[in-house]
């Protein structure tokens, strides 16, 4: 391993070097508030080595998609593209947890060096090219996310984190299942190799995917990363664990946890799998998984009481809108722009991310003070809290597609790509679950503002949490009206994944 | 970045948001607010009347055009800022400036909220303002959506009866319709590789299409449909118009309906020549439905607010067989059934405008709007009891009001297209008058009420948007070319199009 090597995994290295001096500096400093400060300071390092590591893939004082120890990891735009998305969803919840985690008498400290080990196993998820190390990579991410989960010690949360562990565990076996097959049939466990002995491969045209072990190994790979994203019918988990666990780690898990799960999927898909055989058949998969989570998400959403639940099957639809990008791979690209479709679920996790994390912020500030989260207590909230009521309700509109927000200019670009991939039944499905989300999400809106307070008290939130609504809800509306920077950016990522592979 | 354009549309669509987002930050008391709002409507009043006569009609094509192509210039996903107008779009934009400076000056006694309330108001005026400027298809369908948040809340908060439910079912059905939209959209984008609304007519023309023509077709049809409203998606409308409060029914029964019928013109006919000439028989039986269903509703109605929405039901569809009159004759379109719905557009908009704001200051007054207790007003408020008549006399089509001509030139347009069922549409302005002499009659006139003796007529304040919209009507009604010469030029290249296109089955005499 040479200087250069560690140049090129800096920003891992330094998050994970960050979460432990966290934990070093907790033995010795009394006020835990420092330790948050510490860290969204800290930060700026992983940050700033991910935007010179961009630098210098556009200086070319770097080759394009270099690769690291033994060619396992590489560095490219479409993976630091992710660092990017990690490193500041992981800022924003550290900036939520500040005020959350007051309520815990110890461990506040592990809450973020957990949450940051679990950022670090995600962004070494966005750039591994093996399969290995990809498993070794989730199973970091998601193990820190077990113990998050059962963070409030009470009986939820204990079973949240069980489950999650459970269920992660389950998952992690199909995936690995699905790893040997292919693994098998190949005999390389490098993404590059296993395209190429596909390709040379004699492929018996009459059965699905070439051949029924290839057929096994996909499959069993699509229900392992299904959790992480969860697609439909991966998806039980996700209710339970994102009631029950802390709330900034729900949010977490459905911003980070789901990008660093595409970010898997896109690399593993297109890098092995991409010939033209291939991608049409999983892209029928993804299609059919994109439907059925949509529709379950949003029809089941109608339904919640609570407000994270709301948001887990929220999130859980969504999911499906992504894959709408997914299914639309780009050999079936009729405009002749072969990167569309990953692009599109580039900008829509993007855009998720900021959404979902404004909604999250304004229902964080929220529930911390009325130590509720059902739906019902939400009422007439404009008049108490109307800044907080007001995020809340334009991360909502976002949510649902709405303009003048990124949400819109997500549901208009992922569909685009989907209908110019020829998929027009799948995005006529996906319109129609637009209209259900609408009726759910504004039922939301509508209670905050035209229903009687049960108090008149007013709510009040802190520094922290008031910034991180601010940044969250100006990527909303900025990304909403003016997307074109954040365009070409994902632009240029999706073409250096198709470029690799 | 590169702008063309001398800026004026650009004004005129955002000086409402702009309005509003001042109001929403700096101004606290609610006085205050009221004379920001009334003055931004002024203002955009003055300035809807620039750009009707800035337009020059002896040039006619596309004028006043903003754009810039920075937007999002990414070659796979191309949007422009891109606003102009032409003929169609010129009066609709004088009509929305109209129909906002009354909606603003008819809301003078919102009591509750009134920050938030004019703060929506103004919103939705933008939005509407950049539907019918916009000429990128995805700049037109943002303000399309922009539109129904404004509303959802106006009719949700400061509406009547059953106020929620009616907000939610007016965002469900609308949100459905553009949602097809959306596919339709991006199903020509990717056919033809812009969201150019000038330039796809020809593009759609000369590539060929990822789906049929027919589905996208009826994709972005059924968007129009449940806005105008056709009937059987019309049913939003009633609910939607008798909880509003009136200046968002001014708003809704004025401008937003009138968003469909721009649609069906500008995209449904100028972008599918072909497939419109199909569709034209199923339109002008649509069309017949809508006006006789909508008018024998009517008459049945006893509240005078879901009076006046079926009215509207019954009145659009007069734009619907006007449009059906492009399937032409012997080879032949002739203009006057497309100008006569477009100039229905307006007309309606100004008299439906008229005929809520008197509705609504009747209401105000005498507390109640069932017709049965209603009766003998005429003597204690003449003067909305005279406008009272007016916009009933336009909207049964008197001569010399403006309502006359729109009803005309549709029947001139559409008999020697589809003579039997011009002739049934014909029998609805019958209808028509039944009824609204009859709602005149037994609410204004007849015996007084001991009850109503101590009702007040219109204050002067509530008279200035009475004024302009009765003068409207009456200058349409006695010169009406002011706008029918425009709306000709308008559809002028839709009619040629549709000519050239050679759908038309040659009849040979």
């Amino acid at each position: 391993m040479t200087m250069h090597d560690i140049y090129l995994l800096s920003p891992e290295l330094s998050l994970a070097g960050l979460a432990t001096l966290v934990l070093l500096v907790d033995l010795i400093v009394k006020r835990k508030s420092y330790l948050f400060v510490l860290t969204i300071v800290g930060l700026a390092v992983p940050l700033g080595f991910t935007l010179a590591l961009l630098g210098s893939l556009d200086g070319a004082s770097m080759m394009e998609n270099e690769g690291v120890l033994r060619d396992t990891l590489v560095v490219d735009k479409f993976g630091l593209f992710f660092k990017l998305l990690l490193i500041s969803a992981v800022a924003i919840v550290s900036l939520l947890s500040i005020d959350y985690v007051k309520r815990f008498e110890q461990f506040q400290s592990e809450f973020l060096v957990l949450l940051m080990y679990s950022a670090t196993g995600m962004m070494l998820m966005a750039s591994t090219k093996e399969l290995i190390t990809i498993y070794i990579a989730l199973e970091l991410s998601a193990l820190p996310v077990a113990a998050l989960a059962a963070f409030m010690r009470d009986g939820r949360s204990a079973e949240s984190g069980l489950k999650f562990l459970i269920l992660s565990g389950i998952s992690s076996a199909l995936l690995l299942y699905g790893m040997v097959l292919v693994f098998g049939l190949t005999g390389s466990t490098q993404l590059d190799d296993i395209a190429e002995r596909i390709a040379t491969l004699a492929i018996y045209t009459d059965q699905p995917f070439g051949s029924y072990a290839l057929l096994m190994g996909v499959v069993l790979m699509v229900a392992g990363f299904g959790f992480k994203i969860t697609a439909f019918p991966f998806q039980m988990w996700a209710p339970d664990v994102y009631e029950g666990a802390p709330t900034p780690v729900t949010a977490f898990l459905s911003v980070a946890s789901k990008a660093a799960g595409f970010a898997v999927i896109l690399r593993v898909f297109y890098s092995a799998f991409g010939i033209e055989e291939l991608s049409i058949e999983w892209s029928a998969i993804f299609a059919v998984l994109a439907a059925l989570s949509m529709t379950i998400g949003n029809l089941v959403a109608i339904a919640q009481r609570s407000m994270k639940r709301l948001l887990a099957y929220s999130t859980i639809a969504h999911a499906g809108y992504i894959m709408v990008g997914l299914a639309a791979v780009s050999t079936r690209a009729g405009s002749g722009d072969s990167s569309l479709g990953i692009s599109a679920v580039l900008f829509y996790l993007s855009g998720y991310a900021a959404m979902n994390l404004a909604v999250f912020s304004a229902v964080i500030a929220i529930s911390n003070r009325i130590n509720s989260d059902a739906i019902s207590d939400f009422a007439g909230m404009a008049r108490r809290a109307p800044y907080l009521s007001a995020v809340l309700a334009f991360g909502i509109v976002s949510l649902t597609g709405i303009p003048p927000t990124v949400g819109f200019i997500a549901k208009v670009y992922v569909f685009g790509a989907a209908v110019d991939a020829g998929l027009e039944w799948l995005v006529i499905i996906g319109v129609l679950n637009s209209v259900i989300a609408a009726y759910y999400y504004l039922r939301v809106i509508k209670l905050m503002y035209l229903s009687e307070p049960p108090s008149t008290d007013s709510i009040e939130s802190g520094i922290p949490l008031r910034l991180a609504m601010l940044v969250t809800s100006a990527g909303v509306l900025l990304f909403g009206l003016y997307p074109t920077g954040l365009l070409n950016f994902v632009k240029s990522a999706a073409q250096a994944l198709l470029s690799t592979s | 970045m590169e702008f063309e354009g001398n800026g004026l549309l650009t004004l005129v669509v955002f000086l409402p948001l702009a309005g509003a987002l001042g109001i929403a930050l700096f101004i606290k008391r609610d006085k205050q607010v009221r004379y920001i709002a009334g003055a931004v409507a002024l203002a955009e009043l003055i300035l809807s009347v620039m750009v009707f006569t800035t337009y020059d009609l002896s040039k006619g094509g596309l004028q006043l055009v903003d754009r810039t192509s920075q937007w999002i210039p990414i070659e796979s996903f191309k949007v422009e800022y891109y606003l102009g107008v032409d003929g169609l779009s010129t009066p609709l934009v004088l009509l929305t400036g109209l129909l906002g400076f009354a909606a603003v000056y008819a809301s003078w006694s919102i009591k509750t909220r009134v920050r938030e309330y004019f703060v929506w108001l103004l919103v939705l005026q933008t939005a509407v303002m950049g539907v019918f400027t916009s000429l990128d298809f995805i700049l037109f369908f943002l303000m399309w959506e922009l539109e129904m948040i404004p509303m959802f809340f106006l009719i949700s908060i400061w509406g009547s009866g059953r106020r929620e439910y009616s907000a939610m079912k007016f965002l469900i059905f609308t949100f459905l319709g553009s949602a097809f939209m959306l596919v339709g959209i991006l199903a020509l984008f990717y056919s033809t590789g812009t969201f150019d609304m000038i330039l796809l007519p020809d593009a759609i023309a000369q590539t060929e299409l990822i789906a049929p023509a027919g589905i996208i077709f009826g994709l972005i049809f059924t968007a129009f449909a449940v806005k105008l409203p056709v009937w059987p998606v019309h049913t939003w409308l009633p609910d939607a118009h008798t909880d509003a409060p009136t200046a968002v029914s001014i708003m809704l029964a004025g401008v937003l309906l009138k968003m469909g019928g721009y649609g069906m013109i500008r995209v449904s006919a100028g972008m599918f020549p072909e497939v419109i000439v199909d569709a034209a028989i199923v339109l002008a039986a649509l069309g017949v439905v809508n006006v006789i269903y909508g008018a024998i509703i009517t008459i049945r109605q006893t509240d005078l607010k879901r009076l006046v929405a079926y009215s509207s039901i019954s009145h659009m569809g007069y734009v619907l067989i006007g449009i059906s009159s492009v399937a032409g004759v012997g080879g032949l379109v002739s203009p006057t059934g497309l100008t006569g719905a477009a100039m229905q557009m307006f007309t309606h908009g100004t008299i439906t405008g008229l005929m809520f704001l008197v509705v609504g200051l009747t209401y105000e007054k005498v507390h109640t709007r069932s017709i049965p207790e209603l009766g003998g007003l005429s003597a204690r408020m003449p003067v909305i009891a005279v406008a009272f008549l007016i916009a009933g006399l336009a909207s049964l089509g008197l001569p010399g009001t403006s309502g006359f001509v729109s009803e005309i030139l549709i029947f001139l347009g559409a008999f020697p297209v589809y003579g039997w069922f011009t002739g049934v549409a014909v029998f609805g302005v019958v209808l028509t008058a039944g009824y609204i002499l009859w709602m005149a009659q037994r609410t204004m006139f007849g015996p007084t009420i001991d009850r109503f003796s101590n009702v007040r007529d219109a204050s002067r304040m509530e008279m200035v948007p009475l004024a302009v919209l009765i003068g409207s009507i009456i200058l349409v009604g006695i010169y009406p070319s002011f706008v029918s010469d425009m709306f000709r030029d308008g559809v002028a290249g839709i009619v040629a199009d549709i000519q050239r296109s050679g759908a038309l089955a040659m009849v040979l005499p």
